[in-house]
């Protein structure tokens, strides 16, 4: 058996780590606005954030490969302004998983800050706080549920995705080959050995995040529960 | 000095109301705010307290919180507000949830003595009373050294000892810190022991304004004394009726002639009341 090759493994657990870190800091206040908003165009945009949930990855990996190519306006301004390239490469990758798992973020993140009582908001404000130390000392801290969902379900949803992945980033090994893909390369070359191994890797660890996060969810409800 | 003249269409259940409103409000005086459901009592408190817009004039002292196109956020008003719920910071402790306001210590415990919940401090909300919860919320109210303490229906959800502890809290820190206060209430006696004005509002306009006693003493001239209660009986005893009646928060016999029976069913509103009589009254003994 050949050295086992645990860059897929870095490489999903670095994209999804950056895709989670751009999406929390993007979808907070995203979040908190589709919660506060009474605008007509809001089941458009709630239709729109919820897309990438329904698509066939294959679609959306097709669309974000035309547009984020160099011969697309926005490939185009990336690349000369930044000397980034967005198609077959890490960058790439980041930028179609922001988009593929921004729905993971948003949804929970809504959910929290519609569930807050609206009560402690005004009486942060009557306090005399402001609307971000009332975010982040009020809100947030009431949510913690709500945050913790939407962080690991991006994660997790992250290191999981395969299609757009494999469309945008093709499957270059150290720079665009994920776990996922690896996966399916090794079954592709009938190297099942390796397949087996890499996905029960992927299993476990998977596993192990989902009880993480039911096992914090479970003591933090029993904590918060009303005593009388 | 409080200058208040409000208007502001309500969009209630039966259909909407306006609401219009205009009173004074002089510096350390207590008025009592009552109403049926729905008339927009709680409307004027949060637009006071700047949780809702409105059209006219809000003046406090010199400093316009409201006019035309100035709107002072609630953030800038120098209010207290007790919600009804009282909407404690669950991820904060007691003391906390005091200090978030403002970090005076010293104020904090001061406060958190003189409604006897010290020893309480580092509990979460989850693990308080309802009694002790609303006294914090009392005290996070004060934490910002405000002029005026708009109150909520802030007993409503409280047993009858609780509330009484709780009226001599809020008369006593009223007195203490030179407050304006301005509370909802439903209870009677609740406004006549606080309050030295108070304000009857309907359908969003005030019905009546005045003191207490002009307010709520509804009796004739003739009257000594009148209770209002709901029948919720009548029992035939021999040859007696009598009828149970609910006053307040006891329940009564009262006998009644044949010719008041006829009259009145379960369910009736009454008026008792007396013109001579000697009533007997003793000092409650203390359990």
């Amino acid at each position: 058996m050949d050295e086992l090759n645990f860059t897929p493994f870095l490489l999903s657990f670095k994209l999804a780590f950056t895709v989670t870190i751009i999406l929390l800091v993007i979808g907070i206040p995203f979040a908190w606005y589709l919660s506060r908003t009474k605008s007509k165009i809001k089941p458009v945009i709630e239709a729109l954030t919820a897309l990438p949930i329904v698509l066939p990855p294959s679609v959306l990996g097709f669309y974000l490969l035309v547009i984020l190519s160099t011969s697309s306006p926005i490939g185009k301004f990336f690349w000369e302004y930044f000397n980034m390239k967005l198609v077959f490469s890490f960058e790439g990758l980041v930028v179609a998983s922001c988009i593929y798992s921004f729905p993971f973020m948003i949804q929970p993140l809504q959910n929290g800050f519609e569930n807050i009582d609206k009560n402690i908001i005004e009486a942060s404000y009557l306090s005399g706080k402001g609307t971000i130390m009332t975010l982040f000392k009020v809100i947030l801290p009431n949510m913690k549920d709500s945050l913790l969902t939407a962080i690991i379900i991006t994660f997790a949803h992250t290191v999981g995705e395969f299609g757009v992945v494999l469309m945008v980033g093709g499957s270059i090994p150290g720079k665009t080959e994920v776990a996922s893909v690896a996966i399916y390369d090794f079954v592709e070359m009938m190297d099942y050995e390796k397949a087996h191994i890499y996905s029960a890797i992927m299993l476990v660890i998977s596993f192990l995040v989902l009880f993480a996060v039911y096992f914090i969810n479970h003591k933090n409800k029993r904590k918060f529960n009303d005593v009388y | 000095m409080m200058y208040i003249n409000v208007r502001k269409t309500l969009h209630g259940s039966e259909g909407g109301i306006n609401l219009e409103c205009e009173f004074e409000l002089k510096h350390k005086e207590f008025l009592a705010i009552s109403g049926p459901s729905g008339s927009g009592k709680t409307t004027l408190l949060r637009i006071i307290a700047g949780l809702e817009k409105a059209e006219g004039i809000i003046k406090v002292d010199n400093e316009i919180w409201l006019e035309n196109k100035k709107f002072l956020p609630p953030q800038k008003r120098s209010i207290g507000f007790v919600f009804q719920d009282y909407a404690l910071f669950p991820n904060m402790n007691v003391l906390e949830n005091l200090l978030f306001v403002n970090k005076d210590q010293k104020l904090a415990k001061r406060l958190l003595e003189m409604t006897d919940i010290f020893q309480l401090k580092n509990r979460y909300p989850n693990m308080l009373s309802g009694g002790q919860k609303q006294r914090v919320a009392i005290c996070r109210a004060l934490m910002r050294k405000p002029k005026i303490l708009l109150l909520d229906e802030p007993f409503s959800a409280l047993d009858p000892d609780m509330r009484e502890k709780l009226q001599d809290d809020i008369a006593l820190l009223h007195k203490e810190f030179g407050l304006t206060t301005i509370m909802i209430s439903h209870s009677p006696s609740e406004i006549y022991k606080l309050s030295d004005k108070m304000i009857q509002l309907n359908k969003g306009k005030i019905e009546k304004i005045g003191t207490p006693s002009q307010v709520l003493l509804k009796t004739d001239t003739s009257e000594k004394f009148s209770l209002e209660g709901t029948i919720i009986d009548i029992i035939r005893a021999d040859i007696l009726n009598v009828a149970i009646v609910s006053i307040g928060n006891r329940i009564v016999e009262i006998v009644i002639s044949r010719n008041e029976n006829k009259n009145l069913k379960i369910g009736d509103k009454i008026i008792i009341s007396t013109k001579a009589f000697h009533p007997n009254i003793r000092k409650k003994e203390l359990k």
